[in-house]
């Protein structure tokens, strides 16, 4: 069907809207349900249009049956029906868990949340780069609000970071947008790749500028070292749901790095060819460094998920930063198993901190669990998929990555500095292990509350993708494989796009 | 016209970085406007400046590129947006952390012991 690339967003979109409309406004149950009926559409659309991508090839779709470059194109190709396919599966998942009382914090939940995701999904199939600057503020709007729900002074301190940060983000992308059309006078991506390689001497120049700019603001998106100290504060303060979407966000910027560094600025771009390789080494590193530094610092289990999502946007940039199929193959395997491991983790930490009483998720002697043996169980999986052990999927991951270094000089920095980063996961994970479960005094604090059926049916959601991703790894990095081959191709990211146009 | 224009859109985005550095929302929601003000300029001026040249084919001798009006329209609107829920958060924040510090705490000041700070401490 070809209108199936345009649902990812239209069916948030319409959710979002009826459910700010009476009757179901009026009654939480009834949004309840929509939401959870909304995003199950979501989840089946994303996955017939994963199928019809896998089998048919890449989908343009051209709003308003303007063609490219005159008009906005989404594009469906493997990369972004594959990240589509997780936001649904993790918005599916954080939506279950959710319904079960999170929601009632503020009003709006959900709307907002749908809201959200619409610009998620947006953000992955758009075509044209004003529209993915579009789709930014659209998730970003709805995120400011979704942050702050439920309430709280720590709430609020951080979404004030958050605001002003990315606010200042909007403008120096909105900086670089103006530089690169004034030099190459479109703004669809794939006519951008083709005419930055005629650019010369001054002109050259001024887009190298705007392309750095862009850089900046992916880099804020994606917690890249300068720009990464929002990220602990605001992931560890938000209530649960909304951090376990959030593990998303980051890789809204990780994606939007490797299709505008690879497709418009990759090889052949002329004299602007891969400018941001030399940026993304020294980040990449430095932020997998600072991570794994704020893993040992980490006083509690959130700010333990929030940093660790900084190693993991490290691996990532990485990745990005070695510029090869292998290293964007391993990229996207890596990026739908920390997404789904991380959301999972802070769902389970949201569980933990209400049964300990005052301790809450923090470090520290306290009241035994209601349930220790389910969350003892899940845990112990997320943590084996976050440090990246076998028989789960950060292992193959982690390997894929370190696989995909190609000189000796590559090895020699990613090798250690992903591995020290897996060690002091495996060193963070084991104190807070030990803590949580086994030093106790008293009993079962009198206001602990056991996690309700469609909280553990989430987290278990989330959970069970781990080991899933492994039972498949040989189809699904073959997936990610084809995926890396056709981003890297520009005959097929580029050139195939733009009807009418020949090498 | 050039010079000025360019000279303009630098001052505006001095002064929107400058006070979006400050430490008081105040004058970090005006440094947001001053530096989105700055961004709508620079954006019109993409398409090249031009005198005498409608948007709309057949209006005038030259016609401009009407592109940038329309991405300009577009972060006006955004902008907008974005401004007025940080003018709502920033009052937020000063009615929950009981100041108006970017940071929820006010600084020390040397010779004040007794600091009156709100937020989480």
């Amino acid at each position: 069907m070809q209108h199936l690339s345009i649902f990812p967003i239209l069916i948030p979109l319409l959710f979002g809207a009826i459910m700010l409309l009476p009757p179901i406004s009026r009654d939480i149950n009834s949004q309840r349900i929509t939401s959870i009926v909304g995003t199950l559409f979501l989840l089946i659309s994303s996955a017939a249009l994963l199928y019809q991508i896998n089998t048919e090839g890449v989908q343009l779709y051209a709003l308003g049956g303007w063609q490219a470059p005159f008009g906005i194109a989404l594009v469906a190709d493997k990369i972004s029906s594959l990240l589509v396919l997780l936001t649904a599966f993790l918005a599916f998942c954080v939506m279950l868990y959710a319904v079960a009382g999170q929601d009632k914090g503020g009003a709006y939940f959900h709307p907002l949340f749908m809201f959200q995701i619409m610009g998620i999904n947006g953000a992955f199939l758009t075509g044209d780069i004003f529209n993915l600057f579009v789709f930014f503020e659209v998730l970003l709007i709805a995120s400011y609000a979704l942050l702050i729900h439920a309430g709280g002074k720590q709430k609020t301190q951080a979404a004030l970071h958050y605001v002003i940060l990315n606010l200042v983000g909007s403008s120096l992308f909105l900086f670089g947008l103006g530089i690169l059309y004034g030099t190459l006078g479109t703004l669809n991506m794939a006519d951008m790749a083709i005419k930055v390689g005629q650019l010369q001497g001054e002109t050259a120049t001024l887009a190298k500028t705007g392309a750095l700019l862009l850089l900046v603001v992916f880099g804020l998106k994606a917690a890249m070292l300068p720009m990464h100290f929002w990220l602990p504060k605001t992931y560890a303060s938000a209530s649960a749901p909304v951090a376990a979407l959030f593990a998303i966000m980051t890789k809204v910027g990780i994606y939007s790095i490797f299709r505008v560094y690879t497709v418009i600025f990759g090889d052949d771009a002329g004299e602007l060819a891969n400018i941001a390789t030399p940026w993304l080494w020294p980040m990449a590193l430095l932020t997998i460094t600072i991570g794994t530094i704020g893993v040992f610092a980490s006083p509690g289990i959130k700010t333990l998920s929030a940093n660790l999502v900084i190693i993991s946007s490290g691996s990532l940039l990485a990745c990005a930063a070695i510029n090869s199929e292998a290293a964007t193959s391993a990229a996207l395997y890596y990026m739908v198993h920390s997404t789904l491991a991380s959301a999972g983790l802070f769902l389970l930490a949201d569980v933990m901190s209400r049964q300990r009483g005052k301790a809450e998720d923090r470090f520290v002697r306290s009241r035994p669990f209601v349930q220790p043996r389910l969350l003892g169980f899940g845990f112990a999986i997320s943590a084996l998929a976050l440090i990246g052990m076998p028989p789960l999927s950060g292992f193959v991951g982690k390997i894929m990555i370190l696989q995909a270094t190609q000189s000796s000089a590559q090895t020699m920095w990613v090798w250690p500095l992903i591995l020290i980063g897996s060690l002091a996961a495996l060193i963070a994970f084991s104190r807070a292990g030990t803590t949580l479960f086994w030093r106790h005094n008293g009993s079962v604090a009198a206001e602990a509350e056991p996690a309700k059926i469609t909280e553990i049916m989430g987290i278990g959601l989330l959970l069970l993708a781990s080991p899933i991703l492994v039972v498949f790894g040989g189809d699904i990095s073959e997936f990610t494989q084809q995926a890396a081959h056709h981003l890297h191709d520009i005959q097929a990211s580029a050139y195939a796009l733009l009807p009418g146009v020949a090498q | 016209m050039e010079g000025l224009y360019a000279f303009c859109v630098g001052l505006l985005t001095a002064c929107g970085i400058f006070l979006a550095l400050r430490g008081r929302t105040f004058s970090v929601v005006i440094g947001l406007t001053l530096l989105s003000y700055a961004v709508n300029l620079f954006l019109f001026a993409s398409g090249r400046l031009k005198l005498n040249a409608a948007a709309v084919l057949g209006e005038s001798e030259q016609y401009s590129d009407p592109l940038p009006q329309a991405l300009v329209l577009t972060a006006i609107v955004i902008g907008f947006a974005m401004t007025a829920f940080a003018v709502i958060l920033a009052m937020r924040a000063r009615a929950d952390l009981g100041n108006d510090h970017v940071d929820g705490t006010l600084p020390a000041q040397p010779g004040d012991a007794s600091k009156k700070s709100g937020g989480s401490q």
